[in-house]
């Protein structure tokens, strides 16, 4: 088989997202930007200060971070076509997302031990 | 040598790309790199996080930092992402001007975001935040100026497939040489998604 031949496979046999799915996704993922921007503003910004930005304000993090997921998950299912690929592309992402996630883990579980352990100490500035 | 392995031996370097798995092995490299980034950003974003509080001396998140430019930017590289995937259309589709247009257009995007980073910097240092001043300004210039520069690698490959494309060198059998630039991007403007709200929204918040 040649490259050109392999390439047209790999192209076309592959069903991707049609153009107005592109659009959906785009104006989900303008909205959940919005969402995230309004979050601030009404946590912390302009919008601040009355009894629901106190409400709010302790799962600002969370809420936040929910959101980001979400734009994560659209962003890498249909624009990089992993609902649509071969399943050993979302594997080879998802092992390197979950190495990922250790290094995270791991850097946090690092400092915070040795912040600790100096704060006891008393080395800790 | 065996007569069965002549015809390998007398075959063209370009056709190298076989492999046991149903998927080229272009696309799969693309995802390995994608993979071994995913791990090189967890890292920056995590030493970020972890001295974003250390700025005893100079300007800390709250003096520096601020929210509409960004959220300009990071419309505008999400906007991207929606504009690659329909040049990318276009060109599976062998519709030439569907994909001049759309890849323009990201191109664009590529160099407004790269040019609101620059003035951002520049803005920083001017109020008193060079990259040795603190912890803080030192993981943050990391961070996101490794994510500037995968923007600019990424506006220049691009920039040489609206090239290509010009000149009719993407016919819809070539769509991959798209296909894999277009995911390098798509994966710039993840790795985006994760630093607008983790470097500047929680940063001024917690601040």
């Amino acid at each position: 088989m040649s490259d050109t031949v392999a390439v047209v496979h790999d192209s076309h046999d592959i069903p991707h997202a049609t153009g107005s799915k592109y659009v959906q996704i785009a104006c989900i993922l303008f909205v959940l930007t919005a969402l995230e921007v309004l979050l601030y503003e009404v946590c912390f910004g302009h919008l601040s200060g009355g009894g629901f930005s106190s409400a709010l304000a302790p799962h600002f993090v969370s809420v936040l971070l929910v959101l980001s997921a979400m734009k994560f998950w659209f962003v890498a299912m249909f624009y990089m076509h992993l609902k649509f690929d071969i399943k050993i592309l979302s594997w080879l992402f998802g092992f390197s997302l979950m190495i990922a996630s250790v290094v995270i883990l791991a850097l946090f579980v690092l400092f915070t031990y040795n912040r600790t352990l100096w704060w006891w100490t008393g080395a800790w500035h | 040598m065996t007569a069965a392995a002549l015809p390998h031996d007398s075959a063209p370097a370009h056709e190298e790309h076989h492999s046991s798995l149903p998927v080229n092995n272009r696309k799969l490299a693309i995802w390995t790199f994608i993979g071994s980034e995913c791990m090189f950003f967890a890292s920056l974003i995590t030493t970020f996080v972890i001295y974003r509080d250390s700025h005893a001396t100079g300007p800390g998140p709250k003096d520096v930092l601020g929210v509409p430019l960004v959220t300009s930017g990071t419309a505008v590289l999400l906007f991207s992402s929606f504009f690659v995937v329909m040049a990318l259309n276009g060109a599976q589709q062998g519709n030439r001007k569907k994909l001049l247009t759309w890849l323009s257009l990201t191109v664009l995007c590529g160099i407004f975001f790269a040019g609101m980073q620059v003035y951002e910097f520049t803005h920083f240092v001017r109020d008193g935040m060079g990259y040795t001043t603190n912890l803080f300004a030192s993981s943050f210039f990391t961070l996101t100026g490794f994510h500037g520069t995968h923007v600019a690698i990424g506006t220049l490959w691009l920039g040489t497939l609206l090239k290509d494309a010009y000149k009719g060198k993407i016919p819809p059998e070539k769509a991959l040489n798209l296909e894999i630039a277009a995911l390098y991007w798509h994966f710039v403007d993840v790795v985006w998604i994760i630093i607008f709200p983790v470097v500047y929204l929680m940063s001024l918040g917690h601040a």
